[in-house]
């Protein structure tokens, strides 16, 4: 019966989440003690730009949901229910688009781009960490260690600006902005994602290179630990071979910690990934996020964050409820 | 047996060569600000005080940026005020850590309970998305603000781990003979607890600065920081703006990169030094 208690506990930790990202995102920009969202928008009707029109009419809408004549408990729970409907209303800069519809092809981008790193470097790192605390490893690849060790400490997006400075300034052999050409429709064509790829090596390289040591660390310091147990030695004095004794005995009891903490490191590579995407003009999220801030357009703003924690919940959800199945050891606690 | 202080200190720092690189690096970057700022007009950190764009020469050895501020002035100002930012930030959140660690893994129950959870759910949420709300309500910050900023979220991973280091602690025999001789709880944790701890905490203290001070340069490139004040993550976030990288204006990035590169291997360097210092078990290992 491990599995109802378990499983109610996961859901019930993500719906704990999702709570909290909605009431911090109702508060916190109110915390001066004013609605930064009217403000702003009030500024904007004032000033009658181009780009803002129709916007009187989302004044008004707002005014419905989050007038001043209303108490706060009442905008909060109006505000609570948009969300769980997952209305993000209107972006303020370019007016009759809703926030959701500028997320939907901006998360598109930011998927693709960490599923992909994050996955080569999990894979990458955690067997090279593996290799690196295997005394019977090559030389050369422990002599590695350092360097690749030192490139964890650096924020991805200060190794990106390096990479776009060489490769795509000096060099010119990767494009250094955007994610498609200019002028280019995206579509599902082949050529279109050879375009896409060839823009997103760049920003993938940034987040790789400088998360492969975070695995490989940890991977290290599991693979040291397991290398010390008897049944290793047990293993070694029955002689077992070399490779099995590596694979079989060793990375798969070291490798359960890794897998806990990937849910952690999302979060992570997160917020680094953001600005990665800033620093290449890459059209994901973070740029969106880089452009909001600049335009002081909070409906995207607040949208971006309730839609990152929500993946993020979505994520460490999925790894809670498959971890179990990986390893016996959570079944028989829970 | 005539083994100094002085003798065993020096050997014992022999031994742990990563806390003494970290160490010096750090303190070499604090030499470069003070003693820069002896030799160098710093008022030149501040805009039009330079032709813009110019590339590293004699007259300006860093070069200077767009709007004409002399590179080497902003880093000897930027590097001590993103270091006091993190610091700041680093201090303030693991004494909050340390205060609720130590209630909550003390006195059990309810109120360790919730610690844990606000914890568990603090540490799902990445703190730059707190940030971002926060900043987006205090627009127009100085340094001194966004410590206090950083501080609100710094917290969290240290009371994880410091709880962590009190339960296994309290569970020490010592801890049981002072409880039998009579000792009460508070008596308990400043007399017995906190000596122990303090290592582990200094350690704790350098991992949080670090991850405060990444926290300031993200908020910072992402245009939330002091817009006034020459920071090294402002300048990243003046290079990001303008496009400074494909401009060609290598000079521009370089130097911020380079000190900010430095300083987290510092710190990085320093925290598996401690890390030894803290939790000798380590030691046969690394």
């Amino acid at each position: 019966m491990w599995a109802a208690g378990y499983l109610l506990k996961r859901v019930a930790f993500f719906f704990l989440i999702v709570w909290t990202a909605a009431t911090v995102n109702f508060f916190l920009p109110r915390l001066s003690g004013q609605d930064p969202i009217r403000e702003r928008m009030i500024k904007q009707v004032q000033s009658g730009r181009a780009w803002g029109k129709g916007i009187e009419e989302m004044v008004e809408v707002y005014n419905v949901k989050f007038g001043l004549d209303k108490p706060l408990w009442q905008q909060y729970l109006t505000y609570l229910g948009d969300v769980s409907r997952f209305d993000l209303g209107h972006s303020i800069a370019f007016y009759p688009k809703s926030v959701k519809e500028i997320l939907r092809q901006a998360l598109l981008w930011t998927i693709g781009l960490l599923t992909t790193t994050t996955l080569l470097a999990f894979v990458f790192g955690t067997l090279f960490g593996s290799l690196v605390a295997w005394t019977r490893a090559p030389l050369w690849l422990r002599s590695l260690a350092p360097p690749i060790m030192t490139l964890a400490a650096i924020p991805y997006y200060l190794l990106g600006l390096i990479l776009l400075f060489v490769f795509a300034f000096e060099l010119r052999w990767f494009p250094g902005h955007g994610g498609y050409r200019i002028g280019t429709i995206p579509n599902l064509s082949w050529s279109f994602v050879l375009e896409a790829v060839e823009h997103a090596i760049l920003p993938a390289l940034s987040i790789l290179l400088s998360s492969l040591g975070f695995w490989a660390i940890a991977m290290r310091g599991m693979m040291v630990t397991v290398e010390g147990e008897d049944y290793m030695t047990l293993a070694e004095a029955k002689g077992i071979k070399n490779r099995r004794l590596f694979f079989d005995y060793g990375l798969r009891n070291a490798i359960l910690p890794q897998i806990t903490s990937l849910a952690l490191a999302m979060g992570y590579v997160f917020s680094g990934a953001l600005l990665v995407e800033v620093v290449f003009g890459f059209p994901g999220i973070g740029t969106v996020l880089f452009n909001s801030i600049k335009g002081v357009d909070y409906p995207v703003i607040q949208g971006i964050v309730l839609t990152i924690i929500l993946t993020l919940a979505t994520t460490t959800l999925i790894l809670d409820l498959t971890l179990p199945m990986l390893d016996p050891r959570i079944r028989r606690r829970a | 047996m005539e083994i100094s202080t002085r003798h065993s200190v020096l050997g014992y720092l022999r031994r742990n060569p990563a806390l003494v690189l970290g160490l010096g690096l750090l303190l070499a970057l604090l030499l470069f600000a003070v003693i820069g700022r002896l030799l160098v007009d710093i008022d030149t950190a501040a805009p039009l005080s330079a032709p813009p764009y110019r590339p590293p020469s004699a007259e300006y050895p860093l070069g200077t940026d767009k709007v004409g501020r002399d590179l080497l002035s902003v880093m000897i100002v930027g590097t001590p005020l993103t270091l006091r930012v993190g610091l700041l930030a680093g201090v303030l959140g693991v004494g909050f850590a340390s205060v609720l660690a130590f209630a909550g893994a003390y006195y059990g129950g309810f109120v360790d309970a919730v610690i844990r959870l606000v914890v568990d759910v603090g540490l799902t949420i990445p703190s730059i998305l707190i940030l971002i709300l926060i900043a987006i309500a205090l627009r127009g910050v100085n340094p001194t603000e966004m410590a206090l900023i950083v501080a609100a979220t710094a917290w969290l991973w240290p009371t994880r781990t410091i709880r962590s280091q009190v339960l296994s602690l309290k569970e020490r025999a010592y801890v049981d003979v002072a409880r039998m001789s009579g000792m009460r709880g508070r008596e308990i944790i400043v007399r017995e607890l906190m000596p122990n701890l303090i290592p582990f905490i200094v350690a704790n203290l350098v991992n949080t600065t670090a991850a405060a001070i990444l926290a300031t340069i993200g908020m910072e490139a992402l245009g939330l920081g002091p817009t006034s004040h020459p920071t090294l993550g402002m300048t990243i976030y003046w290079v990001i703006l303008h496009a400074g990288v494909l401009g060609g204006y290598w000079w521009w990035w370089l130097s911020p990169v380079v000190i900010i590169v430095l300083i987290f291997i510092a710190l990085y360097l320093t925290s598996v030094g401690m890390d030894e210092l803290a939790n000798p078990r380590l030691r046969r290992s690394v």
